[in-house]
């Protein structure tokens, strides 16, 4: 069945200086897909982000999100629509001031335009449902500087995904974590895919990370991450793409197996097996 | 040639720019007056005793000194007239106006510094909040409001502290003769800059905080160095405009 992208970059292009931190970016993101991005620190992985809902202005090229023109919006006009899309950011991006359940309901409260009013009760009710997503219902009222990095990057994405949007950015959700929060924490993206049928953009260095969301589906009925069958599911691992970035431009694009039968040099270092498996 | 001149005109021009959209905001809905009266706090209540206390010694100070001065002319019952027209014209104001800088435009800009280096800054707008309305806003506000009020109080208590020295201590003024010369000295001219200073270095603190903490780079060292950048630019420009004023009401 056809569905409008949710999101389509064509011919997306920013430099900073001398250097190209996009160059002719072009992708296209349907409901429930995943695109996995990988590349070397400075290549353009978090500008591309922060470019699909406008945190960084690109020089040329057009992004459609949600169908709108990101590129033609002001800044005042990117609010409204930006609360369609869930970010984390790599530390988790948590306002510090605020408790673990006040930040994850800063979203519900703060969005604009077009949303109904939503009564205190029906907020609360809705952090306690993200945190419990995330298992962490129990830190509700504790600040973010009091729980571990682990935990903030799962309150992150509680935050993220609390007013159920249809698109997901996570940037490098699990940077600097040990392996086994590491995959806590993709078994949660999963999920959240396919629990929500959201679509997903992903900036990573594991390359595991891209292993879990390809060959693996959350199953609501045991609650846990079961590993997709070769033949059958196989629509379902077509989901997953995989992007490699160089120098602010798109090197590869393919499924897992087309990256890991990839020959050239800079792509297959990014394909690296790792001791701990997903859980 | 004049490229060494782009980036202080180029980082001038973003200045008045994050200046002019928090002024717009004071017009423009969602007003968080939480955070106004949160930052009124901090910010007034918070440096109260420190403003007190620097206010009364500069006070004490001043009249030890003049008495000796005007002694030397016999006019040492001047006292409380000088004192209390360099405190209300320009120590006040410029004193209190320093201390809230090195407390709170340090303040502002290592909180909001902290805030970009860990992506919080981003997070807001990808939540749907302009940080400027969310966090410069108030604090324009806020300093704007408490700065004058901390240089009364800054004004009253050096009065009274100028008052210790020359009364009960030097004996070259009587009490009622204290008060009343002081209050004899002061024209409107004088409580005008009095109070127009402080509403203008409160302005100066707050957008010279936010715009230092807002354009830090660089993780923690970067909040250190926009933290030390914000608190010299901020006494420059006290100067800098106290002079201004001074040129424009002396001459009035």
């Amino acid at each position: 069945m056809p569905h409008d992208p949710i999101l389509e970059f064509d011919k997306v292009s920013l430099r900073y200086g001398d250097s190209w931190a996009l160059r002719e970016i072009s992708l296209t993101l349907n409901p429930g897909e995943t695109r996995i991005i990988f590349g070397a620190a400075g290549s353009g992985k978090t500008t591309l982000l922060k470019a699909v809902i406008g945190l960084v202005e690109v020089d040329e090229g057009r992004i459609r999100l949600f169908g709108q023109d990101v590129t033609s919006l002001r800044e005042s006009q990117l609010y409204g629509l930006r609360s369609g899309a869930g970010v984390l950011f790599q530390e988790g991006g948590l306002f510090d001031s605020l408790s673990v359940g006040e930040n994850v309901e800063y979203p519900l409260l703060n969005r604009q335009a077009g949303d109904k009013e939503i009564s205190p009760e029906d907020a609360e009710k809705r952090v306690r449902d993200a945190l419990r997503f995330v298992e962490l219902e129990q830190t509700f009222d504790k600040f973010p500087a009091e729980i571990s990095g682990g935990m903030r990057r799962r309150v992150g994405i509680a935050r993220a995904i609390v007013t159920e949007p249809p698109l997901v950015l996570y940037d490098s959700p699990t940077a600097g974590l040990d392996p086994i929060t590491a995959n806590t924490i993709m078994a949660l993206v999963a999920k959240e895919r396919d629990v929500r049928n959201s679509a997903s953009l992903i900036v990573t260095h594991r390359y595991q990370d891209g292993e879990i969301m390809s060959d693996f589906r959350y199953d609501p009925e045991q609650e846990e991450l079961l590993p997709l069958k070769n033949g059958a599911d196989q629509r379902k691992r077509d989901r997953t793409k995989f992007i490699v970035m160089k120098e602010g431009q798109i090197v590869f694009f393919g499924t897992r197996q087309d990256l890991e039968n990839s020959t050239d040099e800079y792509v297959k270092r990014f394909v690296r097996r790792e001791e701990n498996h997903a859980q | 040639m004049l490229d060494f001149l782009k980036t202080p005109i180029a980082s001038f021009q973003d200045f008045l720019f994050l200046a002019g959209r928090s002024f717009l905001n004071l017009v423009r809905r969602p007003h968080y007056y939480d955070d106004v009266f949160l930052q009124m706090d901090i910010i007034g209540v918070g440096s109260l005793a420190i403003v007190a206390m620097i206010g009364g010694f500069s006070g004490m100070i001043i009249a030890l000194q003049m008495a000796r001065a005007l002694n030397t002319y016999g006019a040492s019952s001047q006292v409380s007239a000088i004192v209390t027209l360099t405190l209300v014209r320009e120590l006040g104001p410029v004193l209190t106006a320093i201390i809230v800088a090195g407390r709170n435009a340090s303040g502002i800009a290592s909180e909001l510094g902290s805030m970009k280096v860990t992506e919080q800054i981003d997070a807001m707008r990808a939540l749907g909040t302009d940080p400027i309305q969310k966090l410069v806003t108030p604090r324009l506000i806020a300093t704007a409001v408490m700065l004058p009020c901390l240089t009364v109080v800054a004004d009253v208590i050096g009065m009274v502290g100028a008052y210790l020295i020359a009364v009960p201590l030097l004996h070259v003024i009587d009490t009622g003769a204290y008060w009343a010369t002081s209050w004899r000295a002061l024209v409107m001219n004088d409580l005008t800059q009095g109070l127009m200073k402080p509403f203008l270095f409160g302005m100066i603190i707050a957008l010279v905080g936010c715009y230092y903490g807002l354009r830090t780079t660089g993780g923690t060292q970067g909040v250190g160095r926009s933290t030390t950048q914000a608190v010299v630019s901020a006494c420059i420009w006290i100067f800098v405009v106290a002079l201004l004023i001074d040129k424009i009401f002396v001459g009035l």
